[in-house]
């Protein structure tokens, strides 16, 4: 599914990734752990081609397709979702309005037609319901004034809508309260099937009980350091990662 | 290009019907050159106006000719040569204009299909030739029928003129007199054409009343002249303009409109103005200077702008409210998007005269490109207004950083009891929302249209609803090249 060799990534003139290389096969899930500042969400930017994040060398390949020729919408409509770290807010766009021209620009993008008005809100209220969110905050701009929960919440409805190949969920489990915690790994399980694959980006060994990695890696400084299954994340819950020889980033 | 041929072809059947019901044969002519005297009876006597309308515009014209061009806007333009316009030219005849869409500019047309405009309206407004104008007669004809019913009044300027000289004499001028300003004498000196709409006592108009049912007079639109006038308990929602971008060969647009509601009447006038508003590189495009004003001469009774300005070279417009009677209240909601290198000065003046008069104001402004727009807004609250209140929010968001916006509030209160309350930010489109949404799926043009149309939503809201679809689209269509 996404391949990465060697990636070397600059931010505002700075290295931030410095080599990378990681594989993730169809189904599978990886966490991806590492220190403050290590370049974990700088890499998730790179995979969805955000603008300032500039790859040096190196090539990432998605489905076998160069992503890095591609746009970020393009890459959404290839089927890659990023779960943020920090939702943004939009103010005067309704969640629903906002999901749906999202839906329907991928559709349009896979050469499919617009779904239609009632097939859609039948859809997203599904996908509410399920993830517990209340219907009114449909209606409400997007994550305009929800609570840090509510935007991470906000993240996987916009997800399960979607629909997509791969998600990179940044720290999707930060900021959430146990209930809310247990509610979100069941919609990352729902979306987990033999084709799909998933990239979580998380700080605890928390959300790794609930969504059972099937490798654990940890990034520091730029590059992929270890590479293990979920008892890495526990010896990490351990002893930390001076514990097991890797420093933390110095910036 | 077959489908095109084709669905003219039906037009073209369809108007067959109605040719009898239709004035075709519109002599040209023009006046010579440049403004005096004789060019204006000239224009009076093409109408055959009555003594009293020619009266009225050559003392308009003297006024003029005492008058400056005013200079304090915040826009910068070559000097306008007065004696190098056309006054009047009579509608163009069917040889001059396109004889089919396919000698239309295909940018234009490419607009018309993002608007969604069908193929017929397409034809009207590129100005080609068909003989009639096809559907909205027959919806013109039914719809004049329903107002007559009603006792409204809904006709040109000229018309009234004719018909109704004693309600033209009383209410022509008075809300915004001759000699205002410079364009407000300019244009009561030539004026053109335009619309007269007269509401009678506790009549609530059935239908939003709208200038597209008068395309065929669409001609006018260079000195044009409104004047719509509320009685007692009377309603009426009129909408002026049209989305669709129109090209016009006169560079100087000076229209005026005057709105007056009695006691417990109200006005709601939406307006969208997409002029042409020029190349990418500044060349070309219409001058826009207007003078809006609305006067609540009866108590309770209410005036409601609201305006979407993507179009025109230079915007310079402020339409206002008397707020006369007391407990009347003055409404003011505009979007300004300006691209490239547009320019625009807008805002409103609200002046409370009665008591318990209210007001609001929300002006959002949206610059890009190399583009400057200005809100000016005047507050007044004179001594006589107690309990007065305003309320003014004023948001500009900026694209790029090589555009400008600018807020020139002026608050004159002379009523220790007046409450005035103005807000004003300014914010860019954040790389941050443009990365979010575009990672969601949406191109980066779209990305900037959909967070534009939310920043806007507090006034589109108060849009008729179609217009208000209509005139979202516009926006994403005039932000096209604002990015990347
Ligand atoms: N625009 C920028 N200019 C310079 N440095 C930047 C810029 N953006 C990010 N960085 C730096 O890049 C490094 C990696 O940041 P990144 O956000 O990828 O870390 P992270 O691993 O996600 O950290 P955390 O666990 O705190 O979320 C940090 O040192 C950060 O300061
Ligand atoms: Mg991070």
């Amino acid at each position: 599914m996404l391949k990465i060799e060697n990636l070397h990534a600059t931010v505002g003139g700075k290295e931030i990734l410095k080599g990378l290389n990681l594989t993730i096969n169809d189904g599978e899930i990886h966490a991806i752990m590492g220190p403050n500042g290590a370049g974990k969400s700088t890499l998730s930017y790179v995979i969805c081609g955000r603008e300032g994040y500039e790859v040096t060398a190196g090539s990432v390949f998605f489905n076998g397709r160069d992503l890095l020729d591609m746009s970020p919408d393009e890459r959404a409509g290839e089927g890659i979702f990023l779960g943020f770290q920090y939702p943004v807010e939009i103010p005067g766009v309704s969640n629903m309005n906002f999901l749906r021209t999202a839906l329907n620009s991928q559709r349009h993008y896979r050469g499919q037609n617009d779904m239609t008005a009632v097939d859609f809100l039948k859809l997203v209220r599904a996908k509410a319901k399920e993830l517990d969110m209340d219907p009114e905050m449909l209606k409400r701009p997007v994550n305009v004034g929800f609570s840090g929960g509510e935007k991470k919440r906000n993240e996987m409805v916009q997800m399960a809508v979607l629909d997509p190949c791969l998600a990179v969920l940044d720290e999707t489990d930060s900021g959430l309260d146990i209930d809310a915690l247990k509610i979100v790994a069941k919609g990352i399980n729902r979306l987990r099937n033999a084709d799909k694959s998933i990239l979580m980006i998380t700080h605890y060994q928390r959300l790794l009980d609930y969504v059972v990695p099937d490798f654990v890696h940890v990034l520091a400084d730029g590059k992929i350091v270890k590479t293990g299954d979920r008892t890495l994340a526990l010896q990490l819950e351990e002893k930390g990662y001076a514990g097991l020889d890797i420093a933390g980033n110095a910036a | 290009m077959v489908a095109m041929e084709e669905a003219r072809n039906a037009v073209n059947e369809i108007s067959d019907k109605y040719k009898y019901g239709f004035v075709t044969d519109i002599e040209t002519e023009k006046a010579p050159k440049g403004l005096n005297e004789d060019v204006i009876r000239f224009i009076s006597a093409k109408k055959s106006e009555p003594d009293w309308l020619l009266d009225w515009r050559l003392k308009a014209y003297r006024k003029w000719l005492t008058m400056e061009e005013p200079t304090w806007a915040m826009v910068d333009y070559p000097e306008i040569d007065f004696q190098d316009i056309y006054y009047y030219s009579a509608p163009k005849s069917a040889e001059d204009g396109p004889k089919s869409l396919d000698e239309v500019d295909p940018e234009l047309l490419e607009t018309y299909e993002k608007l969604g405009i069908s193929l017929k309206e397409q034809e009207v407004l590129a100005g080609v030739a068909v003989d009639i104008v096809f559907d909205s007669v027959s919806v013109a004809t039914t719809f004049r029928a329903k107002l007559k019913e009603a006792g409204i009044i809904f006709c040109s300027i000229s018309e009234a003129a004719h018909d109704y000289p004693e309600l033209m004499q009383k209410y022509m001028g008075s809300v915004v007199p001759v000699a205002d300003n410079f364009y407000s004498a300019l244009n009561s000196a030539v004026f053109t054409d335009g619309t007269f709409v007269y509401i009678p006592k506790g009549v609530r108009c059935p239908m939003e009343l709208s200038t597209y049912f008068r395309i065929n007079e669409a001609g006018s639109g260079q000195f044009e002249r409104t004047l719509i006038i509320a009685d007692e308990g009377s309603y009426v929602s009129y909408l002026e303009g049209c989305t669709a971008p129109q090209r016009d060969e006169n560079q100087l647009h000076a229209a005026v409109v005057e709105l007056i509601t009695h006691d417990d009447a109200e006005i709601k006038y939406s307006t969208v103005q997409n002029w042409y508003p020029g190349d990418r590189n500044g060349l070309g495009g219409i001058y826009n200077f207007v003078t809006k004003r609305g006067a609540c001469r009866g108590k309770n009774s209410k005036i409601s702008w609201t305006q979407v300005e993507t179009g025109s070279a230079i915007t310079w417009k402020y339409p206002s409210c008397l707020l006369i009677g007391d407990n009347s209240v003055g409404e003011f909601y505009s979007v300004t998007l300006t691209n490239n290198y547009q320019q625009a000065d807008t805002g409103t003046k609200m002046i409370h005269i009665g008591q318990n008069t209210s007001s609001t104001i929300i002006s959002k402004g949206i610059s890009a490109g190399k583009s400057e727009a200005t809100y000016r807004g005047l507050v007044r609250v004179m001594a006589g207004a107690d309990n007065a209140r305003n309320f003014t929010q004023c948001d500009s968001l900026l694209i790029g950083d090589r555009c400008g916006a600018h807020t020139v509030p002026y608050i004159e209160a002379r009523n220790p009891t007046a409450q005035v309350e103005h807000e004003a930010t300014t914010s860019k489109i954040s790389d941050e929302q443009l990365f979010y949404c575009q990672q969601r799926g949406l191109s980066a043009e779209d990305s900037v249209a959909m967070i534009v149309n939310g920043f806007c939503k507090d006034v589109m809201q108060h849009l008729p609803m179609e217009f208000a679809v209509e005139a979202q689209k516009l926006l994403g269509i005039n932000l096209e090249g604002s990015v990347g």
